[in-house]
């Protein structure tokens, strides 16, 4: 049933990915794109860039987009309810149990060994938007624009949605 | 933890809406916005509870910026500002979401919004580039060089050449942390 598949899809990644909204991308893609196949990864590739260009957080913007391509508005309830609910209702319910828990070295051992492994599955997402960009805009594109965004984004320290405007600008212009 | 019932409404549903339009570069970016709200201009929390409620929020996974606001939302106006609070941070942009790919999807057959989609993939590459460099960088300070790319090594073999659900090789870990004898390190912070 698509809906039970949708909270499943977003259930796991946010209650496995510690560190955060980003955290959660690769193990989102994992589920939508690789398991499911909802999206491509150009759509996955297009839905982060609208998602990290408007405000508030990574996470529930994916679900809620996600969840409604998928199977409407009551998809999109349903992706964002898996997202926020889990840990909130852990939060709110074991309040006690992790408030004399929040400074154990195990605790905190939970999030630094999960590090590498989200790290290695956003080198891997991070590889698979640059094949996926040589097979449509083209080597050469894909390296322009890559090296444009990184030295506006790392150097000047642009704003994410001024460098996403850039590149609409600049794929409406060149690579229609 | 009780619900003291001590804000209106109205009040708290302005604040997260604030904190949720200008909350941009996702989660972590979004917490000084949110004690800037809670504890400077509201004073619905001391600044002792805020920091409590963030450290507690971080032994949990999933985004902290929602749940921030609804735990935050909920102790100052139980269930009811729980439900506005998380609601006024992230309905607003959600509907922009959909609003905004949805006439993009219609029209992907027009050549120049196909470039527009084409051109924006480098720009998420370097940005995913840039996590996973972060990610790896923050691991390193903790785990050391080795031990982080072994780890990192070990978990690209498990789930990309075996095939392993990411959820089950991060599930294994998160239970050896738990429950692996008492630390010789003690983490950092």
């Amino acid at each position: 049933m698509i809906y039970w598949e949708l909270f499943l899809a977003f259930f796991i990644p946010n209650i496995i990915g510690y560190g955060g909204g980003p955290a959660i991308i690769p193990l989102i893609e994992a589920e939508v794109v690789g398991r499911y196949g909802w999206m491509n990864a150009q759509q996955f590739a297009e839905t982060l860039a609208l998602g990290n260009a408007l405000p508030s957080p990574i996470a529930t913007k994916m679900a809620g987009y996600v969840g409604y391509d998928v199977a409407g508005i009551s998809g999109a309830m349903v992706a964002v309810l898996a997202t926020v609910a889990p840990s909130l209702l852990l939060m709110l319910c074991a309040l006690g149990l992790l408030h004399r828990h929040r400074n154990s070295p195990r605790v905190q051992c939970m999030s630094q060994w999960v590090r590498p492994v989200i790290a290695m599955m956003m080198a891997w997402l991070t590889w698979s938007f640059f094949s996926e960009g040589i097979n449509n805009a083209g080597l050469l594109h894909t390296l322009l624009i890559g090296a444009v965004a990184a030295v506006a984004l790392l150097r000047f320290r642009a704003h994410p949605a001024f460098v996403v405007l850039g590149a609409l600008v600049y794929g409406g212009v060149f690579l229609g | 933890m009780k619900a003291s019932g001590k804000a209106p409404l109205g009040a708290l549903f302005w604040a997260f809406t604030r904190i949720g339009l200008l909350g941009f570069g996702g989660g972590p970016a979004m917490i000084p916005l949110v004690r800037q709200e809670i504890v400077k201009r509201h004073a619905w929390l001391s600044d002792e509870e805020f920091a409590d409620i963030l450290a507690i929020g971080n032994t949990l996974p999933g985004p902290i910026a929602t749940k921030m606001p609804g735990y935050i939302g909920y102790r100052v106006a139980g269930t009811l500002g729980c439900i506005i609070a998380v609601g006024a941070v992230i309905i607003p942009m959600i509907v922009a979401m959909i609003a905004l790919l949805t006439v993009f999807s219609r029209y992907r057959d027009v050549a120049w919004i196909r470039g527009m989609g084409q051109a924006v993939v480098p720009v998420v590459m370097v940005m995913m580039g840039q996590l996973a460099w972060d990610f790896l960088d923050k691991s390193k300070l903790v785990l050391g060089w080795l031990v982080s790319l072994t780890m990192a090594a070990a978990a690209g073999v498990l789930i990309y050449l075996l095939g392993v659900h990411p959820g089950l090789v991060i599930g294994g870990i998160l239970a050896a942390a738990l429950l692996r004898p008492m630390p010789r390190k003690a983490g950092a912070s």
